[in-house]
């Protein structure tokens, strides 16, 4: 049997439970709409809140500020692994600015961007940034010296150091940082949809919660949900066509 | 310096070689006035106790470490870092993980910029010489241990040095797989006449293989006899059950036996000494 089958199993079988729990009043289904009202309202999201334009506008910014930060956090990483000094200055910050909730600094954000699309993808940004900092850096250092040594005794040129064998060996550590940093970028990419009321899934999740929609709003969490499973499919093919085995 | 070669006839001397390293408890003189040639088409094994510096002598001739005294020549240009004409194979696994066999091997070709159809070709060449024929598309990952020290050495050799500097490379092996990478060692160096210097604490795989043997001294690491060893060549591991050499064993044995049992006292009062530290 393959695992994507029983993924999937272990899925409907946890939601056939939740459903049987939320028909016999274990479970109100004031707090959680029983599945399959959930699926029912699939249809009515779709056409009636436009959520395919909406699911387009979030993706459209976790790309932007998933590009972003892979981009900006690598190379920062390297600049700081490559920089003792710098380093040494700001891995405590930047470590420190992966805990803070920096959603909370959203109207400072409106103040710089605006009211746009931009506020939303700086927040995402922002927020990602430092775990692709930190594991870079991570990974930069934890590449085993005796490959190093390798490099060393082929006389390899510092550029030909990096990109033979620095960078490919610190890959496998720099796309644990990118996945960790796509979660931080859609969890705060949603959210400030949710708290600007500018546009996308999270603006029609709010919409939905206000309106008292349950099985409505579930139905738009399951698009974000499906945001996510596409960069994590995306970021795995990437990463195997990478580093095709370990 | 050994008196059974001359600096004129020699492609790798080391000279008067001196490391010493700081420590918490102080300096330690790691390799003391350590001196060696090796020939062209030569196998030399250097042996000694855990601690002895063997590996620091291995960093130093391969121009790995740039802190020593005395002077490393290669067919008399003094070096001052990682020389072109010397290969090195460490005793840690060091294939690439991204790269296939194939990719692996051709790694120091794809450096001096060979095209890769020619690059690929050649690469197969040193594939099949370490009997890897059939994997050149695996990853190292795919592959056991003994079987990456073979693309690590088939790697080295497609760089094609003058000397051939091996660091302990079938250390994580087991007794069989060694002995009878031993034999494909020495298969690759009558076949292509390498000047070899190999670094091991393995009193067998260094008799099977040289044809001359320095044993060290425990720390400081000095040279404390070289052994010529005379068993008929080509050899195979069939060797390691002659009566001769059993004698060439015994005879490092007692050398070594010493500075083994020095090791192990130092070690034990190391111990002693934290351990009173501590409580």
């Amino acid at each position: 049997m393959s695992p994507a089958l029983v993924g999937v199993g272990a899925l409907l079988v946890a939601l056939l439970i939740v459903e049987l729990l939320i028909q016999l009043n274990f479970i109100s289904r004031f707090i959680v709409p029983p599945p399959s009202e959930i699926v029912g309202s699939f249809g009515r999201v779709i056409v009636e809140e436009h959520v395919f334009s909406r699911f387009l506008l979030t993706l459209g910014e976790c790309l932007t500020a998933g590009v972003m930060l892979t981009v900006f956090g690598i190379a920062g990483g390297v600049l700081m692994h490559r920089f003792r000094l710098l380093q040494q200055a700001c891995e405590t910050w930047v470590a420190a600015m992966a805990a803070a909730p920096l959603v909370l600094a959203y109207p400072l954000f409106m103040v710089i961007f605006g009211r746009n699309a931009w506020t939303i993808i700086m927040m995402g940004f922002f927020a990602a940034l430092p775990p692709v900092i930190l594991k870079t850096i991570e990974g930069m250092a934890n590449t085993r010296k005796v490959l190093v040594n390798v490099g060393r005794s082929f006389n390899l040129t510092p550029t030909q150091q990096f990109w033979k064998i620095m960078f490919p060996a610190a890959l496998p550590t720099i796309f644990v940082g990118v996945r960790l940093g796509l979660i931080f970028a859609l969890i705060n990419i949603v959210g400030v949809e949710f708290l600007i009321n500018y546009g996308g899934l999270g603006q029609l999740i709010n919409d939905l919660a206000e309106r008292y929609d349950l099985a409505g709003t579930y139905a738009a969490i399951c698009f974000v949900i499906l945001v996510s499973v596409l960069f994590f499919m995306t970021l795995e093919k990437a990463e195997r066509w990478l580093r095709p085995i370990d | 310096m050994p008196s059974n070669a001359s600096a004129n006839d020699a492609i790798l001397v080391a000279d008067d070689i001196v490391v010493r390293f700081e420590t918490p408890e102080g300096p330690i003189t790691a390799v003391d006035n350590v001196s060696l040639m090796v020939r062209p088409g030569e196998f030399l094994s250097v042996i000694g106790p855990s601690g002895c510096g063997k590996s620091t002598l291995f960093n130093v001739i391969g121009g790995l470490l740039a802190e020593h005294q005395g002077v490393v020549t290669v067919a008399g240009e003094t070096i001052s870092g990682p020389h072109k004409s010397i290969g090195m194979v460490f005793q840690e696994e060091s294939t690439f993980p991204w790269r296939t066999v194939t990719d692996n091997v051709g790694f120091p070709l794809e450096l001096v910029g060979m095209p890769k159809a020619q690059r690929i070709d050649r690469a197969r060449h040193f594939i099949k010489m370490v009997g890897l024929d059939g994997f050149e598309n695996r990853y190292p990952g795919e592959l056991s241990g003994g079987m990456r020290q073979r693309v690590s050495l088939a790697r080295t050799l497609a760089s094609e040095p003058k000397i051939l500097l091996m660091d302990e490379p079938f250390a994580a092996l087991d007794e069989q797989t060694r002995l009878l990478l031993g034999d494909k060692v020495l298969q690759i160096q009558q076949q292509l006449k390498q000047t070899t210097l190999l670094i091991t604490h393995n009193i067998t795989e260094a008799v099977q293989m040289s044809d001359r043997i320095l044993v060290m001294t425990y720390r400081p690491g000095k040279v404390k006899r070289i052994v010529d060893i005379n068993l008929p060549r080509p050899r195979t591991s069939e060797i390691v059950g002659s009566e001769a050499f059993g004698r060439y064993v015994a005879q490092i044995w007692s050398d070594l036996r010493e500075e083994a049992s020095r090791g192990m006292q130092d070690e034990e009062k190391h111990a002693l000494e934290h351990h009173g530290a501590a409580s």
